[in-house]
């Protein structure tokens, strides 16, 4: 019911091209995030699907059916926006009805429909209220309510939680996801934080310049980045790069390896170095190392709270089966 | 203004703007109607150092029991309405259009606020000599072309054609302030709209027209208030014949046709309270839009 293909699909902008042909398969009930950079072309090729772009060349398939030139009422797909877009003028019961009543719905079903949205997302005690008076959370459930009532085969997010404050954000995350398995509908959303792309996603669509440089769960893409750009973008810190004299002693023209397969030892390291800025997260402790010799810096994750002060020497000892090797046009060495 | 030298500050340097305005409305507003209650005929020999005549409110008991009266209520607000419905609808469309990414934007935007750069005087009469003469306007000529007979705009249809010209220099200062309004209505909520299912319709009914609704009193107000002081085009067109006499043209008269000054500031504080019922009424409505 939720199916959606993209076939050799490209958008240009005048002469720039903006994303180069794209093949790409969004199953039916999946929960597939596009992430990357910013300017990276993830919310165009969401506005592509939804049809608020015309697509310069390619083909569009939502349902096995050709949604090319459809018009995006017509596509059975909901978004939600960045700045949630509601009416500002209307309740917040005729901004969640009002798709229904643009589709000649009759009043006792769109009260129905509007109060068993407002059940799900907590929002029966705000029906009567403006958007205007309400909190950011709340107007991000209001979009979200629209957007469910029109039980739509697919949902589209763009950067919904770009707006929220921390906490609540990791709050809306988990809201979403549950609101997944609870409809267990398409949703494609589209972020630039990996966080929410690693924590949310059933496949995670990394997109570089408009080109998909990886497709895969979020331990595939954690485990075996397929290049340089992927292996820097999931994650968090950022996996280490080292170049040079240590990545050819390996046979790769660049290594990588994440903070936390590094284990930091009394003596007799592998590698050493100062310690520069470490933060103290209690749980664990990051330390931003300097003067290794392998790169400008390196970034390493202890367990629980290590006493090491900044200048003092740091010794290293990495997993090497942990490795991950590339070669010099960045990709993956298997 | 946090402490209380800085508000005090404050109140003493605005003190000058403050009582030069107070008394350029006060001192206006004393004397007319400090005249509305006496007999002032400067052309029968009443003359101010030999004392006027204490009336009472005989001059406003003559300015509304006479015949010309409540026509001149009527017509004013006929131009008033007439005006309004014009702008406001001619505006919303002209805002909506220019609102469209188009070549030479610039110099169409400009073109379309030039009538509010022309004096009223000015524009009244370029209309009635080459747009509404009977025997060399263009109007004439066009509807000769057609084999029709042209019609004498200012006397056969007088007040159409002074709703005409006053529209003409407002519908400028009602599509820039509409255009403004259009310009910051979030493109997302129309996109969202779009995805709604609203077809184009309902999208202008259903997002455009509210988001404008604040503009829209906005421009009625500030429109209402100088359109109830509508003169020059009366003035130069017309001169207040065939029933386009408003409220404004007959206090004129009478203070400088009649040389009544009496008569006329009676008639000036009628229209002081006319506008005021009609203030009150609007700030009412921009009060309510403004709240949401």
């Amino acid at each position: 019911m939720g199916k959606i293909e993209l076939k050799q699909v490209t958008k240009s902008f005048g002469d720039v091209q903006v994303i180069p042909p794209l093949d790409l398969t969004i199953e039916d009930g999946e929960f597939t995030v596009f992430v990357g950079p910013s300017g990276c072309g993830k919310s165009t090729l969401l506005r592509l699907i939804a049809g608020l772009e015309d697509i310069t060349s390619g083909h569009i398939e939502i349902d096995g059916k050709d949604a090319t030139n459809l018009v995006p009422a017509k596509r059975g797909l909901a978004m939600v926006f960045q700045s949630y877009a509601l009416y500002p003028h209307m309740s917040v019961r005729k901004n969640i009805a009002f798709p229904l009543k643009m589709a000649k719905m009759d009043q006792a079903a769109i009260k129905k429909r509007v109060e068993g949205a407002a059940q799900v997302l907590n929002l029966t005690d705000y029906l009567d209220r403006r958007p205007g008076q309400l909190s950011g959370g709340q107007r991000q459930r209001v979009a979200i309510g629209r957007a469910i009532v029109r039980e739509p085969s697919a949902f589209l997010f763009d950067e919904p939680l770009s707006n929220l404050d921390a906490a609540l954000r990791v709050g809306m995350r988990m809201e979403i996801s549950e609101l997944h398995k609870k409809l267990d509908t398409t949703m494609v959303y589209v972020t630039h934080d990996q966080v929410e792309a690693m924590t949310m996603a059933d496949k995670i669509v990394v997109l570089q310049a408009g080109v998909i440089e990886q497709v895969g769960s979020p331990l595939e893409l954690y485990r075996a980045p397929r290049n340089i750009f992927v292996a820097g973008f999931i994650g968090s810190p950022k996996m280490n790069l080292i170049s040079g004299a240590e990545a050819a002693s390996h046979d790769a023209h660049t290594i990588g390896i994440r903070p936390e397969h590094i284990d930091v030892v009394e003596s007799d390291g592998q590698w050493q170095g100062t310690v520069g800025v470490s933060e103290h997260l209690g749980s664990d402790t990051f330390f931003h190392i300097h003067n290794t010799g392998l790169a400008d810096t390196l970034t390493v994750r202890a367990i629980g709270d290590v006493n090491l002060r900044h200048g003092d020497t740091i010794h290293l000892k990495p997993r090497t089966a942990e490795f991950h090797r590339f070669d010099a046009q960045g990709l993956r060495i298997a | 203004m946090a402490t209380k030298a800085s508000r005090s500050a404050a109140r003493l340097m605005m003190a000058p703007a403050v009582i030069l305005l107070m008394g350029w409305m006060l001192v206006p507003l004393v004397l007319t109607v400090f005249f509305s209650f006496k007999k002032y005929l400067p052309l029968r020999g009443d003359r101010w150092q030999n004392g006027l005549d204490w009336v009472g409110f005989d001059n406003y008991v003559r300015f509304v029991s006479s015949s010309s009266f409540w026509p001149a209520v009527q017509t004013t607000l006929i131009i008033v309405l007439g005006v309004l419905i014009i702008t406001v609808s001619l505006g919303v469309l002209l805002a909506l259009l220019l609102d469209q990414p188009m070549w030479g934007q610039g110099i169409v935007r400009i073109l379309v606020i030039a009538p509010f750069f022309v004096m009223p005087t000015v524009s009244a009469l370029v209309w009635k000599n080459m747009f509404m003469d009977p025997n060399n306007g263009l109007f004439a000529h066009l509807w000769q072309f057609f084999g029709a007979e042209p019609v004498s705009w200012l006397s056969e249809a007088s007040l159409p054609s002074i709703i005409l010209i006053v529209s003409w220099q407002w519908l400028p200062f009602a599509t820039l302030i509409l255009l403004t309004a259009i310009q910051s209505l979030d493109s997302e909520q129309l996109e969202a709209a779009e995805m709604d299912g609203a077809p184009i319709l309902s999208r202008f009914g259903h997002i455009v027209l509210p988001h404008l609704g604040r503009a829209i009193t906005i421009v009625i107000l500030i429109q209402t208030i100088f359109l109830l002081s509508v003169f020059a085009e009366i003035f130069v067109t017309t001169g207040g014949a065939f029933g386009s006499r408003t409220l404004t043209y007959l206090i004129f008269q009478r203070v400088l046709e009649s040389q009544n000054v009496g008569l006329g500031s009676a008639g000036g504080v009628y229209a002081i309270i006319l506008a005021n019922i009609v203030a009150i009424f609007l700030m009412r409505i921009v009060g309510k839009n403004l709240d949401t």
